[in-house]
């Protein structure tokens, strides 16, 4: 059984209708946590050793938040830029995450048409995770497909039920290692290859 | 009819304290002058509204000298009293002796027996704990070095009455007029004569059962008492408390003062300590009021009247006297220049226990009634006078003759050139110091509070004692060389003193100030100082973030709308101070002058509501957008 590790990222979690329930359908399953990071840190001032235990202590890392501008919300982006330190994530000597999983959790207003990498001028989700995809490569981890969830805009009550339930789904099978990391990086999304 | 007189009379002393002690105070004397004049106006000689039972009356006040000492003890730990015990017995001892013999021998040569003189001596060599501790203590000065002289010269007087007590009675008897001493005193003597050992170990029992009751047993007593949540009952028994350990102090013949000041020091440790002080301190206020009063009405003006050089000229040698002799020894003692002056000033004057040892005297047949009534006017006089020598001094004398220095004894400060000053290191100032200091900045510590810079001094913190409103301080601190001035005093008006200093003579210093109230942080507005933090607003917005998470709200969400608020808090400040001034009003109390700017407050606030800064996070706007455009064109987009 993997221990997986999901760290929310949302700044207004009490406005939050799809990252609220997406973390609700999770929290309290066997084998996983889920921390809220912006209640953890409220004032950004975050504890670097102990983010790294969590990581250590970890199969398998889900980075949850919305798609702000094409990226994260900012604790995040502070979150990466401190834990992910030189000699413990990356470098020579940097070998703590060889081989752990990590996965992003994104939601976005925007549908999946939308993120046509085709047309002019647009780009799709996997191209914008880029960055995230990029800096876990270089810590050695397995970057698996995200787990996206569209058009958040325009889902009513039973669209992010459905949602939730595919999501307590996806970790259920990372956590129970139903699928090989060849598998789970296969795809555009997770979503394609489990539900 | 006892009632009535009883209410006529407190209405005459309440409206005689209430009418002259504001006035006095306005005028800059203090209220111990106020009470006499008040005493003075309503005695027999010039409304007549009281009349001999003024005397009685300050029996009972005499009472309040016993609550004051009590206090003093409270807030006395053993181990600086033991630090004490040098100028105690030196100063207080040498004092008393050497005054007592000078009185004593002018006493002689203007006629006196050798036993009269020898009383004289001792009775007016005494000084008044009452005048003196309440002048001091109202103008601040008990922690400094003339009022700690003070306190050991009173409190050695305190203890001596005793053996005069015993003494006086044997005066009578080697001048070989002990005829007219009454039977009672008599038997007093026989019984001390006899039985001296007994009282002697009386008294050890007493004051052993005195600390032992006072270690042990008062906290169980005070815990049952503070549990039954009545408020007057504990007052009772501080009351009770106090007047029980008076009481049994004089039933073994000490002194009750003595007693209540025991007790006080025994329960400086107690947990009830400061709720003890806060009963005990109304009616130590009152009766001290009383007292002085009926000092006032004691004095006999048609004695002054009929006699007055001979009278003027007395209290006159009386004050040159005692202040000579304390002088001398206040040097000796190691007191400089307006520190000196200012204890011999403060103690020249004769005591409230001269009323009670010449009563004792004139009994014992040591003294006749007309020496007897020429002595009580003497010392009532020179009791009244010593505010007014204490303003002299404050006013005319320092400024004279101590021009270019120091009030207070300021510590020597070393220059090591360090970038911080920071003046004020109590409540306020710790905290921060500890920060910097735990980040490794060198900061020059300036506090006035001696507890505080022994304790800080024990940690090892770089604290100087001194004023921060002197300019040769803020230069020994090393201002010329420093970066940043941190003014964190809790007085107000100390505070904006030290900042025009520092502005005047360091314009390069960046100086941040802790302000204490909204007027408080207009003057520093007007002053432009470089950095304002009101003290109290940041750990009560922290607590009211805290009271947010605990109704449930994420600590995130809490943490953005205490920042929100500490900027619409800003603006609100600065909207206020442009507004301010247009109509400046004098506020008759602290209270009521904060009620008047939390209106204030709250009234801008709600002209001002709070701009929500986190809407870009909050994507419901946009989710209505998109879904309005997606009902509009059902066909579908992108």
């Amino acid at each position: 059984m993997n221990r997986v590790s999901i760290l929310v990222f949302h700044p207004l979690m009490h406005k939050s209708r799809v990252n609220q329930k997406l973390a609700l359908a999770v929290d309290g399953m066997e084998g996983v946590s889920t921390r809220f990071m912006y209640d953890i840190y409220p004032d950004f001032y975050i504890d670097v050793k102990k983010e790294q235990e969590v990581l250590l202590e970890s199969d398998t890392i889900v980075w949850q938040h919305p798609f702000y501008w094409y990226s994260s919300p900012s604790l995040l982006k502070e979150w990466i830029d401190l834990v992910l330190e030189h000699g413990f994530a990356y470098g020579r000597k940097g070998r703590a995450l060889e081989g752990k999983q990590i996965m992003s959790t994104i939601s976005t207003g925007g549908r999946r048409e939308a993120y046509l990498s085709d047309e002019d001028g647009k780009f799709s989700v996997r191209q914008l995770l880029a960055p995230f995809e990029q800096t876990t490569t270089l810590c050695r981890m397995n970057y698996l497909s995200p787990f996206v969830t569209h058009g958040t805009h325009l889902l009513d009550e039973n669209g992010i039920g459905e949602a939730a339930s595919g999501y307590a789904k996806v970790i259920g099978a990372l956590r129970d290692g139903l699928y090989s990391t060849e598998e789970l990086r296969k795809h555009e999304y997770i979503n394609d290859l489990i539900l | 009819m006892h009632q009535q007189d009883f209410f006529q009379n407190a209405i005459i002393y309440l409206l005689a304290a209430v009418i002259s002690v504001p006035v006095a105070k306005r005028l800059g004397f203090g209220s111990v002058l106020g009470y006499l004049l008040a005493g003075m106006i309503i005695g027999p000689f010039v409304l007549g509204l009281i009349g001999s039972e003024g005397e009685d009356v300050m029996n009972f006040a005499e009472f309040g000298v016993v609550m004051m000492l009590f206090l003093i003890g409270l807030e006395l730990k053993p181990n600086l009293l033991w630090e004490m015990r040098k100028s105690i017995f030196g100063l207080g001892g040498l004092q008393l002796v050497i005054s007592a013999v000078l009185i004593g021998t002018i006493a002689v040569v203007l006629g006196q027996t050798v036993g009269a003189g020898v009383a004289i001596g001792l009775t007016l060599g005494l000084s008044s704990t009452a005048i003196v501790l309440q002048t001091l203590n109202e103008k601040g000065l008990m922690k400094q070095a003339s009022g700690q002289a003070s306190f050991s010269v009173l409190l050695f007087q305190d203890i001596s009455v005793v053996p005069i007590l015993a003494l006086i009675p044997l005066l009578a008897s080697s001048a070989f007029s002990a005829g007219t001493a009454s039977h009672e005193d008599i038997r007093y003597i026989g019984e001390l004569e006899i039985t001296g050992w007994v009282q002697v170990a009386m008294m050890l029992v007493v004051i052993s059962g005195i600390v032992v009751v006072g270690l042990y047993l008062v906290k169980y007593v005070f815990r049952i008492i503070a549990r039954t949540g009545l408020r007057e009952i504990f007052t009772a028994t501080a009351l009770l408390l106090v007047i029980a350990t008076a009481m049994l102090m004089d039933l073994v013949g000490l002194s009750p003062a003595l007693g209540a000041f025991l007790s006080g020091i025994v329960l400086a440790n107690n947990e009830y300590r400061h709720e003890l002080e806060a009963d005990v301190e109304p009616f130590k206020g009152l009766l001290l009021g009383l007292f002085f009063i009926s000092v006032g009405a004691s004095i006999n003006f048609g004695l002054l009247i009929s006699s007055p050089g001979l009278i003027v000229i007395l209290l006159f040698s009386l004050i040159a006297v005692k202040f000579m002799v304390l002088f001398i020894l206040g040097r000796f003692f190691g007191l400089r220049g307006g520190q000196n002056t200012l204890f011999a000033f403060a103690l020249a004057q004769g005591g409230e226990f001269a009323f009670v040892l010449v009563a004792f005297s004139l009994n014992n047949g040591v003294i006749d009634a007309g020496v007897s009534s020429i002595l009580l006017l003497v010392v009532a006089l020179s009791m009244a006078v010593t505010p007014l020598l204490l303003l002299l001094n404050d006013k005319l004398i320092l400024p004279l003759a101590f021009r270019s220095e120091n009030i207070r004894e300021h510590d020597v400060i070393d220059q090591n050139g360090h970038p911080v000053i920071i003046a004020g290191f109590g409540r306020f100032g710790v905290g921060m110091g500890r920060f910097l200091i735990a980040n490794g900045i060198k900061a020059t510590i300036l506090d006035d509070n001696p507890d505080n810079i022994e304790v800080l001094r024990k940690f090892g913190f770089k604290v100087y004692y001194g004023d921060a409103t002197r300019a040769d301080l803020l230069a020994s601190a090393g201002a010329g060389e420093a970066k940043v001035l941190v003014v964190a005093v809790d007085d107000k008006h100390q505070s904006l003193k030290i900042v025009d200093l520092a502005k005047r003579n360091y314009p390069h210093l960046k100086i941040l100030v802790r302000s204490t109230d909204l007027d408080h942080t207009y003057e520093l507005l007007d002053r432009k100082v470089d950095g304002i933090k009101r003290d109290t607003f940041e750990s009560s917005l922290r607590l009211g973030t805290e009271v947010l998470t605990h109704l449930g709200y994420n600590s995130y969400r809490a943490h953005r709308l205490a920042g929100t608020f500490r900027q619409h808090n800003r603006k609100v400040i600065h909207e206020l101070y442009r507004h301010h001034g247009e109509d400046e009003k004098k506020y008759l109390s602290e209270a009521k002058k904060f009620a008047s700017e939390l209106e204030e407050l709250l009234q801008a606030e709600n002209e001002d509501s709070s701009h929500e800064q986190d809407c870009s996070w909050d994507v419901s706007s946009r989710r209505e957008e998109i879904q309005q455009i997606n009902r509009s064109s059902p066909k579908g987009s992108n």
